[in-house]
């Protein structure tokens, strides 16, 4: 085998959640990326977010397309189904899979050559029909597995491992995605799990396409002097625009912020996102100021993180297709079927 | 010509696209049809909105041949663009209708036929005030003038003309109008009828017409499909309007009118397939319509598919290729491309029906095999399947009949098993059992098109990748088991067989009659399925000279089957009418003879 299970150790001191689970219910196999990759970070901080939510790992697909970032719905949560698609196309199999059942969770991992180039065309269209999915760009400005290329997301000046420096325009998965009407835009860093967990269970939660950004570098070909997309260019030049925690149904907030500066959004589910501006002139409930704010904040040179747009009342896809409440998969066929007699009226029309 | 024929004649139209044309012309060919007469239209129009050169042929046959007849008795030629050729494409003794509200007799010219002119704007004009029913009018008054001409039944016509319009009762005047016009001028002007003239007989009791498009969309709603997705493109568009549209008056919930289905197009082929794929994996019977620029952008998922076994149907309604080719004329140039679509070892199974009728029966059956051998499976229909009305016997539906979805996992049963692995061979026929996501935590498995073992873990050992591409040829075996058999009609006595597919289905039919009447009798055999079952190896070894007649320039069928049976490929006589207009019996018959006078000559 070329796959490595985790032994399973369970102490009967380990936490365990709602369900009776512990962590390690939530992992999937072990990681092959590379030691200090980003994306072993994002897949820790997604096991963290299934297991304080709570989510029954079968009601819950993991779905992504190829690259490194692709490979890692392997490595978190192994009792819900996955699905490891072709290039670039993983937004219409999460859609086909919404339409069949849309009550399923839903996370899709993809990366910035995935989702960027490639798949470009797919991830817009997702972004269109509001599908109602998590949907992580792990973001490292670079190709991986075919060594060190750049990506559509590289900075304009950002250097490859060999010195060569990248002169086209970058894609702005956020820009992109807030234009497009996407209804949750966040950005965060995989080094930052204290901003990223909250942002990945309100995405989660909210109902519609909820895009995660998350810088998350490449140690082999893009952690070095000159990248932009390196841990410690990323630290030095991210700012966070919101703060943002989640706070799930039934819950206190137990923290206090000072009148004015905080905003509460109701999710659909019941639960709230609870968001702290750090700055009066950005709010992430305008479109308009989300794009400036992002755009201001890249011309200083700066990441602008948390959330960067919300808008939870917007229908998602199965709503504006009026498609019925419950599982399509698991309507009788007896309703499907219009029958004989149905058939023998209708041809008349044919007559 | 004088002697009279009843029944068995072809009208051609020749019009102007966005005139409003067809429906006149479909009301000519439903009021032959309602006479009881067996009847046929075929579409030859073209790839634009407006102003091009567009034909309509009703091929009237009282022994209910089907196949166009390659042959124009009457010409309607409304369209002064093509006059000369259509004036050539008269059959001698023949008759031309023309428009002769300005003087073009000079244009009309041929001693060996009879042209007919009949002043239709003229009296449009006369009759009727807006521009647009003047233009639509003129299509009507010459189905008044081949009424009277050719003696048919106009109560018919009235009862046609209510049924379509319903309660709009000015359309029914202005064109009860119309055609009292077009038939009083023809009954006044010319010696009616003509010795060509339509009697009502009993042959269509039993009958529907309709095209393919609809009926395959009909055994999508039958078979229970509930996604459908898509990508517009000619000539597979009109399945996924009809399924809509079905769909809208069959598939609303009792209770909350939502829907029980989803329609999602997409925003190209190769997401229309991976939604599919996607609604398959998650358990939905779902599908995919479009032609063959479609199948090429779609062979990297199609090949993603067979890999990971999943189930869907794609309906490629083949279309004249390479490239975009001829988008609005029919041809069967796929067969090669849906076999074995997608890098890689990949072969998947095809149905291929032959007329409306089986699109309905083989799209349900597509269902279910692609359920039973968890794979995607195609349907490859065509242009002049899909986008023709043809006469078809009334679709039959057994509601006895059960989905079968073949080997899924419920998660009860998945309780009791130790452990669940996704492509392990249990029964030793190829088929591993599946789970729909959601079920049961059990059940979890990864799906994935890079190498994976039998318990669907990652793999790049080798053994291990070998273990589950050749188990995927022990499921092609089975498959073997599965698909329809094909349709044979054998005499021991004939040392010759004819092999086709598809479409060209009524053209043999016929031209087997013809060689018949001429002493040559040949055995038969249409393909309904890729796998090719045991029944195609017997026929192809049960004769010494095998005619395989196909609609493409390279012979697909002819290849595929010296490529997946034990045949002597010297025995192929392959014979292609590939130029985009549905075969003729009469072609079919001559090259036959000619092969087979060249086969003597040496």
């Amino acid at each position: 085998m070329s796959y490595i299970k985790k032994p399973k150790i369970i102490r009967d001191n380990d936490p365990r959640n709602k369900l009776g689970m512990t962590f390690d219910d939530y992992e999937g196999v072990m990681s092959t990326l590379c030691a200090g990759c980003g994306h072993d970070s994002i897949t820790g901080a997604i096991i963290q977010t299934v297991f304080d939510l709570n989510i029954e790992p079968h009601r819950m697909i993991k779905l992504s397309g190829i690259g490194c970032s692709s490979k890692t719905p392997a490595y978190f949560a192994s009792q819900s189904h996955g699905f490891n698609s072709v290039h670039g196309r993983m937004p219409s199999v999460a859609t086909g899979a919404n339409a069949a059942n849309s009550e399923l969770l839903c996370i899709g991992v993809s990366g910035d050559g995935d989702t960027l180039s490639i798949g470009m065309g797919q991830f817009s269209h997702a972004v269109r029909r509001n599908l109602n999915m998590l949907y992580i760009i792990e973001n490292n400005g670079v190709y991986g597995l075919t060594k060190g290329q750049f990506s559509a997301s590289a900075d304009i000046g950002s250097t490859a491992k060999k010195g060569a420096a990248n002169l086209q325009t970058p894609i702005d998965p956020c820009s992109v995605a807030i234009t497009l009407g996407a209804t949750f835009v966040a950005r965060s860093f995989s080094g930052d799990k204290d901003q990223l967990i909250p942002l990945l269970k309100a995405g989660l939660m909210h109902r519609g396409f909820a895009m995660i950004d998350v810088i998350s570098p490449c140690v082999t070909f893009n952690d070095h002097e000159g990248s932009t997309k390196s841990y410690m260019s990323t630290r030095e030049t991210k700012r966070e625009a919101v703060y943002t925690d989640y706070i799930a149904p039934f819950s206190e907030i137990e923290v206090q912020y000072e009148e004015g500066s905080s905003l509460e959004v109701d999710l659909h589910e019941g639960g709230k996102v609870l968001l702290r501006k750090t700055d009066d002139s950005f709010s992430p409930l305008d479109r308009s100021q989300s794009i400036n704010g992002i755009k201001e904040a890249s011309d200083k040179g700066e990441i602008l993180t948390g959330l960067l747009y919300i808008n939870e009342s917007q229908p998602d896809f199965t709503e504006v297709e009026n498609t019925i409440d419950g599982a399509l998969n698991s309507v009788s066929y007896d309703d499907l079927c219009p029958g004989s007699k149905a058939l023998n009226k209708l041809l008349d029309n044919y007559k | 010509m004088t002697k009279v024929s009843h029944n068995n004649f072809t009208v051609k139209f020749a019009n102007v696209n966005g005139t409003g044309s067809s429906s006149a012309n479909g009301m000519f060919m439903k009021s032959i049809f309602r006479m009881g007469i067996p009847v046929v239209g075929k579409n030859y129009f073209p790839s634009n909105i407006q102003g091009l050169p567009t034909w309509y042929e009703v091929r009237v046959s009282d022994k209910g041949y089907l196949a166009p007849s390659g042959s124009v008795d009457i010409m309607v030629a409304m369209n002064a663009q093509t006059y000369d050729e259509d004036l050539a494409a008269v059959e001698p003794g023949g008759y031309l209708i023309y428009d002769s509200s300005w003087p073009r007799e000079e244009l009309m010219i041929r001693d060996d036929i009879t042209v007919l002119g009949v002043p239709l704007a003229n009296m449009c004009n006369e009759k009727f005030d807006s521009a647009r029913a003047r233009t639509l009018m003129k299509n009507t008054s010459y189905v008044g003038v081949l009424a009277a001409l050719l003696e048919m039944d106009t109560k018919v016509i009235e009862q046609l003309l209510l049924d379509t319009f319903g309660d709009k009762k000015h359309l029914i005047d202005a064109n009860k109008t119309a055609l009292d016009m077009g038939f009083n001028y023809a009954k006044e002007n010319f010696k009616c009828p003509l010795p060509y003239r339509a009697k009502p007989i009993n042959k269509t009791d039993g009958y529907i017409m309709i095209d393919g498009n609809a009926t395959a969309a009909l055994g999508c709603l039958f078979a229970g499909a509930t996604v459908g997705s898509w990508y517009p493109i000619t000539p597979s568009t009109s399945l996924m309007d009809a399924f809509s549209s079905y769909c809208s008056f069959y598939r609303k919930d009792k209770k909350t009118g939502k829907n029980n289905y989803s329609i999602i197009q997409a925003e190209d082929e190769l997401a229309a397939v991976g939604m599919a794929l996607g609604a398959g994996w998650n358990g939905a019977r779902s599908f995919t319509p479009t032609s063959g620029p479609g199948i090429s952008l779609m062979s990297e998922f199609i090949g993603f598919g067979y890999y990971t076994e999943i189930p869907t149907v794609i309906f490629d309604v083949q279309r004249t290729g390479p490239s975009t080719g001829m988008p609005t004329r029919t041809q069967q140039g796929d067969i090669s491309l849906c076999a074995y679509a997608s890098h890689g070892d990949t072969r998947h199974v095809c149905l291929y029906p032959a007329n409306p009728e089986e699109a309905f029966y083989l799209s349900v059956e597509a269902f279910d095999l692609a359920e039973k051998l968890q794979t995607p499976v195609f349907v490859l229909s065509d242009l002049d399947i899909g986008m023709n009305d043809w006469m078809i016997k009334d679709l039959e539906w057994d509601d006895k009949f059960k989905p079968d979805r073949g080997k899924v996992l419920s998660s009860e049963e998945l309780e009791e098993m130790e452990n669940y692995y996704r492509y392990l061979d249990v029964d030793g026929d190829g088929v591993p059992y599946r789970t729909i996501p959601g079920t049961n935590p059990k059940g979890s498995y990864f799906t994935r098109g890079s190498g994976h073992n039998r318990f669907g873990g990652y793999t790049e050992d080798a053994s291990e990748y070998q273990d589950v591409v050749d188990r995927l040829l022990v499921k092609w075996e089975t498959a073997k088991t599965l698909v329809p058999k094909p349709a044979v009609s054998f005499s021991k006595n004939n040392d010759i067989g004819i092999i086709s597919i598809g479409s060209c289905d009524d053209a043999i039919r016929e031209a087997r009659d013809i060689m018949k009447k001429q002493g040559q009798k040949m055995n038969y055999l249409r393909v309904k399925a890729f796998p090719f079952t045991k029944e195609v190896q017997k026929f192809l070894d049960a004769h010494k000279t095998i005619f395989v007649i196909e609609q493409n320039r390279d012979g697909q069928l002819a290849k595929l089957l010296i490529s997946e049976t034990e045949v002597d490929a010297k025995k192929i006589k392959s014979i292609r009418l590939y130029n985009g207009i549905p075969i003729f019996p009469k072609d079919v018959v001559e090259k036959i003879q000619s092969d087979l006078k060249a086969g003597k000559a040496a």
